[in-house]
């Protein structure tokens, strides 16, 4: 159990292999809810939900599904839990459910919980499985919130907005009016917003890795220069 | 050969079948775990919106199910496609408001369904966009959520203003429009007119059917306002 890599599967998820900004898997809904937070989150945690449960159940099952009956294994307990989680949607959290509408039942068609499913959780055991549904499931989350959170910004104004239809009453005042009552910017909101913020996205995701490469390539060329300190054995980091 | 892929053939088909019964038991078990939790949310959405025109306070029906059908002549007036039931708001039995099922067909972009609640005398007692896909930030400003612009019906009646001002002021009308959106309040606007016209066509049907509704006298639902006594429940006139 100990030999369980958890970093490098965190690591994947969240930043070297995210669903979203390097596999770019799960756009549609990706780009559709994401006009503010709440929606975001709602489609997140319901994205992550079944992620983790498909996972779960395809690495239980990787030793009894011949090769030649997998996908439709897998497509059928994926569409299980979708299904599950649109019934307990439409059970709690009934007014999100109804804003997200159609982007529920497609969660069956994000190719992320397929391709986590196939690449990863049909060849490791249980617990890494699990683990990589949770991560994966962050990572798309993650991407959703912080696409939601700027677009509700930029787009209306306004932060975390409307958050009760999640978390029921006590959050109805969790709402932030950042700029005049009036204000709003249209393209933000409709699906062109989704596509410029994602692709800035991206880019700042590129930008960040290319400068720790940088970096990198630096720290291993230094100890030659660095040889100038006192010690001569080891580097100083 | 033969007999090897028939033999697999039968292996994976008695696996699918498997998988197919055990996902199948576990979508029946959370249906009827989330079943009445479901029905319940849905009821609590719709009667939302109605509890909105009436609050809880001015009536001690349940308004949700206290309901009559329109009569199909009426359907295309009303824009209904479906057909539909108007509630009833009641009070110690006496029906003083109505509210209407309506859809403007001509929004910006397709249907606009709304809710219109209508007092005895012919006057708006509120109006809720139920629905929509008009442009988000130009044509939404018709729901309550983000422009008051809604609440402007209230109280009024075919006779103030007079029919023919019930436009937007753009047609030369009394209602606002929105900055950059006009189609959407003026289709809103000319469907609730159309639901007053229906209701003061209609309203001797709905007083006589409705007072043949047996209503639960003594044992109302206790949800709403148990203690109003009768006495003084003659005072609610709209």
């Amino acid at each position: 159990m100990s030999d369980v890599p958890y970093g490098e599967i965190s690591r994947n998820g969240l930043w070297n292999n995210n669903p979203a900004l390097v596999q770019l898997l799960g756009l549609c809904p990706l780009l559709a809810v994401t006009g503010s937070v709440v929606n975001a989150l709602g489609l997140g945690l319901a994205t992550m939900a079944v992620l983790i449960g498909s996972n779960i159940t395809v690495s239980l099952i990787r030793n009894q599904v011949s090769d030649a009956i997998r996908t439709p294994a897998f497509v059928m307990i994926i569409a299980t839990f979708t299904t599950c989680t649109e019934m307990l949607m439409k059970a709690y959290t009934y007014e999100l459910y109804q804003i997200l509408g159609i982007f529920i039942p497609l969660i069956v068609t994000n190719c992320a919980i397929l391709g986590r499913a196939e690449a990863f959780a049909s060849k490791q055991p249980l617990l890494p499985a699990a683990f990589d549904g949770l991560m994966m499931g962050l990572g798309f989350g993650a991407v959703l919130l912080v696409l939601g959170a700027i677009r509700e910004i930029i787009g209306s104004g306004t932060l975390f907005a409307n958050m009760d239809l999640l978390f029921g009453p006590m959050a109805a005042n969790w709402g932030l009016q950042l700029f005049g009552d009036n204000y709003g910017f249209l393209v933000m909101i409709l699906p062109p917003g989704a596509f410029l913020v994602t692709g800035l996205l991206i880019a700042l995701k590129n930008i960040i890795d290319s400068r720790q490469q940088a970096r990198l390539a630096e720290t291993q060329a230094a100890p030659v220069q660095g040889s100038k300190r006192v010690r001569t054995t080891g580097t100083i980091q | 050969m033969g007999s090897q892929l028939e033999k697999s053939m039968a292996l994976n088909g008695r696996v699918l079948g498997l998988f197919a019964l055990i996902t199948s038991l576990l979508l029946a078990g959370t249906h009827l775990g989330t079943k009445d939790k479901i029905a319940d949310s849905q009821r609590r959405a719709a009667q939302k919106a109605l509890l909105e025109i009436i609050p809880e306070e001015r009536h001690d029906n349940d308004i949700l199910t206290d309901t009559l059908t329109i009569p199909q002549h009426y359907w295309s007036v009303l824009g209904l496609k479906k057909g539909g039931e108007l509630h009833l708001a009641r009070k110690a039995g006496e029906v003083f408001a109505i509210i209407v099922p309506a859809v403007a067909p001509d929004g910006y972009s397709g249907d606009i369904t709304m809710i219109v609640g209508i007092h005895l005398d012919g006057s708006v007692a509120g109006v809720r966009v139920l629905n929509h896909s008009e442009t988000p930030g130009l044509g939404d400003k018709v729901e309550l959520k983000k422009n008051p612009w809604v609440l402007s019906f209230d109280g009024k009646s075919l006779g103030s203003p007079p029919a023919a001002r019930w436009k937007v002021k753009k047609d030369k009308g009394d209602f606002d429009q929105f900055t950059g959106a006009t189609i959407t309040p003026r289709a809103v606007v000319a469907q609730v007119a159309r639901a007053l016209h229906y209701f003061s066509e209609d309203k001797t049907r709905i007083i006589k059917a409705s007072a043949s509704i047996p209503q639960p006298q003594a044992a109302t639902t206790g949800t709403s306002t148990p203690s109003t006594s009768p006495a003084d429940s003659t005072g609610e006139t709209p």
